[in-house]
């Protein structure tokens, strides 16, 4: 009897050290989701920023005016376009 | 238990004291042990309950909505993560000095934000709505207690003012107000999740217990318009509009063969970045919600019922006489007398005259029913809220002068959407396309509304209006076949025509040899000299379908060379 009761003794402590030890890795764990959710939601605004900074910067209105004064691009002439057709091509 | 005996009391009654006082303190010790067994083994749910609910909270992880982007994958309308700043003024002790700070953080004026924050008795106070993340903790790091963050999301839409009706904007809860955002609010919303949480005196969360239900994200538009056509389409509508010093304007492009919207614009717009001044008027999308009178525009559909009907021929002559004629008490007429004109030729040149002597030929029924099925008087169902049928009215109470008027586009009333799809029937070989503003991946049928030789011959007779004598040589693009119709319609002004205030129209096709692309543009109260369709719509109509001609990389069926110069005086059409 006394035999059985230390050996339920013995396994009490064991559960219960092992009770704390789950709680604290529990914790730890959390801490850590929190870091790395923090860390997607910090991802998510940058990548919503840089999606708008890029269509910022690609705005037609800009390249356009770009291609215009920098670049001094023009839309070709009609006698300086030249039509190729496609020899594979079935008509 | 031997205690020293008190000399004043009897050794009885001493003895008498002590057991009361034990007694006393046994009995206490029993309640306190009945009361501790009474609530952990009788109550223990209903308090553990208690205890949860103190510190538990079930709090909402918000979705994200879905993205817009344009038929090429370019973003349209994308949410970003942003923070709303909200204080519970019964947790806020603070002094003056911080209150200063956090205004001056948040961009607030000091004493409004001072009395808010005064007012204990309320709980949730938002401070400041859709901050940008790096202000949102700039104003929490001053560490004021009762002031809290809030992630939520903000719609940024890239574009603009370029596509302000068409996609609409959403409200500082992200739903849909306006346009596409409205239309598809369902499908890009997606479902907010919640999770549940423990959360201490502060409400930091401090364990997270278990996720209640998982958000559902929204799920990404793909729409089938094309944002480098809609820009060019935008800029040179806007353009048209200012250079004509007209009040409003109105483009759309259409794939005939998909049923596809490739561009719509509207001006005025707006920035739905920056609502200010922006008002129910300026958000209306005209190309769907607002119907006009067409005017010559619609003499293409009485010339199809016509030829559907067995009336005319295409070479059919119609003698137009002086140029004017009277049904019953009112005279219909043409700005210049053209003597015998063919179908063809009434159409090149937009005779009233003609048309009405034609609508005049026709079995009301025949008419109505040509007329109600290529579209007109039904919501052109697109996927645009707020569609307008445009009125159609009954032909069992049409009398001859509207059968007459009609003819020539007055007395109903279209959108310039329903007109766009009507004309991808001439396009389409006489199969009216099924519209859609959400990109096709598969070909839809459309209906059949006319026969294949009427929609070949009509094709050939609207050619013939962009060419030298026709009402709309403007309408030209050096490399394609060019199709189209003028209409120039006094405007309707509270039941009567106004004598000066028109609506210019151009609705046209390209290219003829294989057709595949519809634009059709409207021009509110020119305010300029010119007014004419031909005149004010026409070159609009050119430079927009010259871009999509280019960007979609549709070979060129016609010579490339220099258009000879628009002859000075343009064809005046009829009114």
């Amino acid at each position: 009897m006394l035999k059985l009761n230390l050996l339920l003794a013995v396994l009490l402590s064991v559960c219960a050290l092992a009770v704390v030890t789950a709680r604290h890795q529990a914790r730890n764990l959390f801490v850590e989701l929190q870091t790395m959710e923090k860390q997607g939601r910090d991802l998510d605004v940058q990548w919503g920023r840089l999606q708008l900074e890029q269509s910022t910067w690609a705005m037609h209105a800009r390249i356009e005016q770009i291609a215009h004064s920098q670049l001094q691009m023009v839309v070709p002439e009609v006698k300086q376009v030249h039509v190729l057709k496609d020899p594979e091509a079935t008509p | 238990m031997r205690r020293r005996a008190n000399p004043i009391l009897p050794r009885d009654l001493q003895r008498g004291r002590m057991r009361f006082v034990l007694v006393l303190i046994f009995a206490g010790y029993a309640a306190l042990t009945a009361r501790a067994a009474y609530l952990q083994g009788w109550q223990t749910d209903f308090l553990n309950r208690q205890g949860d609910k103190r510190i538990q909270r079930i709090v909402e992880i918000q979705a994200h909505r879905g993205m817009i982007t344009d038929r090429r994958g370019e973003p349209l309308a994308i949410s970003t993560p942003v923070e709303s700043i909200w204080a519970n003024p019964r947790e806020v002790e603070t002094a003056p000095a911080q209150i200063r700070a956090l205004a001056a953080s948040l961009d607030l004026e000091v004493g409004p934000l001072a009395r808010a924050l005064g007012d204990k008795t309320k709980s949730f106070i938002y401070l400041k709505r859709q901050l940008p993340p790096e202000q949102a903790v700039a104003a929490l790091a001053l560490g004021i207690k009762g002031v809290y963050g809030l992630p939520e999301y903000r719609r940024y839409y890239p574009a603009g003012e370029v596509m302000g009706q068409v996609l609409g904007m959403t409200g500082v809860d992200d739903k849909g107000l306006e346009g596409l955002e409205y239309a598809y609010q369902s499908w890009l919303a997606g479902g907010s999740g919640a999770k549940r949480v423990v959360r201490d005196n502060r409400n930091n969360i401090i364990d997270e217990l278990e996720l209640v239900r998982p958000p559902r994200p929204g799920r990404d538009l793909t729409l089938s318009l094309d944002l480098q056509l809609q820009y060019v389409a935008y800029r040179e509508l806007a353009a048209a509009v200012m250079a004509n010093r007209a009040r409003a304007g109105a483009l759309v492009a259409l794939d005939a063969r998909s049923g596809e919207v490739l561009a719509l614009a509207n001006f005025p717009s707006y920035n739905p970045n920056n609502r200010a001044g922006v008002n129910r008027d300026l958000c209306r999308n005209r190309v769907v919600t607002d119907v006009f009178e067409p005017g010559s525009t619609m003499k293409p559909f009485l010339v199809t019922a016509a030829l559907e009907a067995g009336v005319v021929k295409p070479q059919s002559q119609i003698d137009t006489g002086p140029g004017w004629f009277m049904v019953g008490d009112k005279r219909i007429a043409d700005v210049h007398p053209k003597g015998v004109l063919s179908v063809a030729e009434a159409i090149k040149v937009s005779s009233n005259v003609a048309a009405a002597k034609i609508a005049l030929e026709m079995k009301s029924e025949d008419y109505w029913h040509a007329l109600n099925q290529i579209g007109f008087g039904t919501p052109p169902a697109s996927g645009f809220p707020g569609e307008a049928g445009g009125r159609l009215r009954p032909y069992a109470s049409w009398r001859p002068i509207e059968k007459a008027t009609m003819a020539y586009g007055h007395g109903l009333s279209v959108s310039l959407l329903q007109l766009a799809r009507a004309y991808g029937a001439f396009a389409n070989g006489g199969v009216l396309p099924k519209l859609t503003v959400v990109k096709r991946t598969e070909a839809v049928g459309g209906t059949r509304v006319m026969s294949a030789a009427s929609a070949q011959n009509l094709l050939a007779m609207l050619e013939s209006v962009t060419q030298p004598g026709g009402t709309a040589p403007q309408a030209r693009i050096v490399g394609y076949r060019v199709a189209g119709k003028t209409g120039t319609a006094h405007k309707l002004v509270g039941g009567n025509y106004a004598a000066d205030k028109y609506i210019a129209s151009f609705v046209g096709l390209a290219p003829v040899s294989d057709p595949r692309l519809v634009v059709a543009v409207m021009i509110d109260e020119p305010g300029g000299k010119d007014y004419y369709g031909g005149l004010v719509a026409a070159p609009v109509f050119s430079r927009v379908m010259a871009a999509a001609l280019r960007f979609m990389a549709l070979p060129p069926d016609a010579p490339l060379v220099d258009l000879p110069a628009a002859p000075g005086e343009v064809v005046g059409e009829a009114i």
